[in-house]
């Protein structure tokens, strides 16, 4: 595999780790930029399955040889969506700020509720 | 023919620009979405009657011819789906429209027509989509929609789920993206048809890895256990016409996925062993959840995650009438899943609320409610003569057929599941239904009935009656079905016709 590959293969192993790491996190602004890093490895990955990757876009190869177009119509559709489910996603971050004042995602009460069930009633 | 095939998604999009358009007129804006779920309707039903013999028909959308331009199948399995989805969609619509005549719902309806019609959009091009690309795509428009639709009407509880929601249901797009890159990288190719035939020359154990992948990707979002967190959190939390379309349809439609790509691309390879001891713990766990909640709407949603159990548990089996019983419990299951959480809705109509501590005696309050409840929940636990009794029949009959130690022990765990389930509604039926009714509930009545909002509650029990009564169809209608379901599931398995409908000159 070419350097330029070799380069993309290690950013796409980065953001995925990285992304995962933050989407495990309490603050839903971590979790927010863990998607957007999870978004940018999924779509590198799928420019990564062009072999020629380093061949010009459209036009002016040497031999008029050029890159798939097919990877990058995928790449173009899936950044377009990603883009604007984040956006959505900032923006109801920013509903639940508002409502709560901290951006931390809480314990669920519910489970809670029924976990203290199991726990021997206190006889006092 | 190709034109019928691009009706349910292209109609449904035009129907939400008109909406849109017809903001301000709040009944054309009502007619011209109920009209456009009809033309979906009517059209589900052609394309079934043309399909129901095991004909596959594809489209080419754009005149690209196949590996390349964008191909629309239908077989039986996705127009059987088509039809009854886009009747569960109406009526839940209708039930909706009642709703907001009766404004006892604080959703906004100039925005929720739009994208309800966008949402049927994204299930029916689901259904439809010949690749795996624009099957990302149809999940994208259904879920996009989904996420906006979470939070209508928000409080500080919906914002928070819908959070929970989005960020589940976009790391299993992004699991997809990646899903699709690896197929594209291997095969060179995301059209389903040509992935099938290029598949088999790629080597054993990268195809495995695809086919766990992709079991991923959809069991996240079908909330197979253990990945089926995020529901019983998210869906109660939603008002009544939104929990009841996402209960009956999205993870339905992940189910679907999965069948389609488990038995086109992957059916080569063997992961039954892992999907039986999925399907296992999902009976079990699911259920087990429903009998310690005291809130009817999460107990529904975990009797939700373990139902899904049983269509994991036939698509394990690998046979021919194991995917047809699949294919009736998926009829069956989004009837009756829709049905319950609309009555759900009728009873925040008296409390306000669905929680098992305050409500008592609701079959003095409403005694027709009590019928719309018992029936469909019957039929959830699968008691005779239902259509959850007929379904259950078909999945345990094929699992004796298959036979072996870990199908029975799958088949004691859904007869296991299957009693808990009737347990979990005699829990509800006796907290809430039976006793003597509180003040407030009699109080709030008598409110209802003093109120000049008549016809839209009206309209709210006449839906969710006719929806009782597609349930009891599902059951009476059992001989057709099933033989439509035997059709689809040997399509499926053989997978010849699909392939040869999409690639008529063999694959390039």
């Amino acid at each position: 595999m070419s350097t330029p590959g070799l380069l993309l293969v290690a950013a796409v192993a980065v953001l995925y780790s990285g992304g995962f790491y933050l989407l495990l996190q309490r603050s839903l602004m971590r979790v927010v930029f863990g998607i957007i890093m999870l978004g940018h490895a999924a779509n590198l990955s799928l420019m990564l399955t062009d072999e020629a990757i380093t061949l010009p876009p459209l036009l002016g190869g040497p031999n008029g040889e050029i890159s798939d177009p097919l990877p990058q119509a995928m790449a173009l559709t899936a950044i377009v969506i990603t883009f604007g489910v984040t956006t959505f996603l900032l923006a109801l971050a920013y509903r639940v700020w508002l409502g709560d004042n901290n951006d931390e995602v809480p314990d669920d009460l519910e489970d809670r509720r029924i976990g203290r069930l199991s726990e021997p009633e206190d006889s006092s | 023919m190709n034109l019928l095939i691009a009706v349910p998604f292209v109609v449904p999009l035009l129907g939400a620009a008109a909406t849109l358009l017809l903001r301000r007129a709040p009944r054309a804006q009502q007619v011209a979405s109920a009209v456009t779920l009809a033309v979906v309707i009517a059209d589900s039903t052609l394309l079934l009657a043309a399909t129901a013999d095991g004909t596959v028909v594809a489209s080419q959308a754009g005149g690209w011819a196949a590996p390349l331009g964008i191909t629309l199948v239908v077989d039986p399995l996705a127009a059987l789906l088509l039809l009854v989805s886009s009747v569960v969609l109406l009526i839940v619509l209708l039930y909706a429209i009642g709703q907001d005549i009766s404004g006892l719902s604080r959703a906004v309806p100039q925005v929720f027509h739009p994208i309800y019609l966008v949402l049927t959009a994204g299930v029916c091009l689901s259904f439809l989509s010949g690749d795996l690309f624009n099957l990302f795509v149809g999940f994208e428009i259904m879920l996009t929609a989904s996420y906006a639709l979470i939070t209508q009407a928000p409080t500080r509880a919906r914002v928070r789920a819908s959070m929970i929601y989005t960020v589940v249901g976009l790391t299993s797009s992004i699991f997809f993206l990646t899903g699709i890159a690896l197929v594209y990288a291997l095969t060179g190719t995301v059209n389903l048809a040509d992935v099938a035939e290029k598949l088999g020359a790629a080597p054993a154990g990268l195809r495995m890895v695809l086919a766990l992948l992709f079991l991923v990707v959809f069991g996240i979002k079908a909330a197979i256990v253990p990945m089926h967190f995020w529901l019983p959190d998210s869906y109660p939390v939603a008002i009544t016409r939104i929990s009841a379309i996402f209960a009956a349809l999205l993870t339905k439609v992940a189910v679907y996925a999965i069948i389609r790509t488990q038995t086109l691309l992957f059916g080569r390879d063997d992961v039954s062993t892992v999907m039986m001891w999925i399907a296992i713990a999902t009976m079990v766990i699911g259920i087990l959840g429903a009998l310690v909640q005291d809130d009817i709407n999460r107990i529904m949603s975990f009797a939700l995650v373990s139902h899904i159990g049983f269509m994991v548990f036939g698509l394990a089996l690998n046979s021919v009438a194991g995917i047809a019983g699949v294919l009736v419990y998926l009829v069956h299951h989004i009837v009756v899943q829709a049905t319950l959480f609309l009555v759900n809705g009728l009873i925040r109509q008296y409390v306000g609320h669905t929680s098992l501590r305050s409500i008592r005696g609701l079959t003095v309050v409403s005694p027709l409610l009590a019928i719309f409840f018992f029936l469909p929940a019957l039929s959830l636990a699968g008691l005779p003569p239902m259509s959850g009794f007929v379904a259950k029949v078909a999945l345990f009959q094929a699992g004796v057929q298959a036979g072996g130690w870990l199908i029975y022990l799958g088949l004691t765990a859904g007869v296991l599941t299957s009693l808990f389930t009737l347990m979990a509604i005699f829990r509800v039926w006796a907290r809430a239904f039976w006793g003597t009714p509180l003040p407030d509930m009699l109080e709030a009545r008598a409110e209802l009935r003093r109120g000049p909002d008549f016809v839209g509650r009206r309209l709210m029990a006449a839906t969710t009656g006719t929806m009782v009564g597609v349930g009891l169809l599902v059951a009476a209608a059992a001989g057709p079905l099933t033989d439509i379901a035997f059709t689809a599931a040997r399509d499926l398995l053989d997978g010849r016709a699909y392939i040869e409908a999409v690639l008529p000159e063999g694959a390039p």
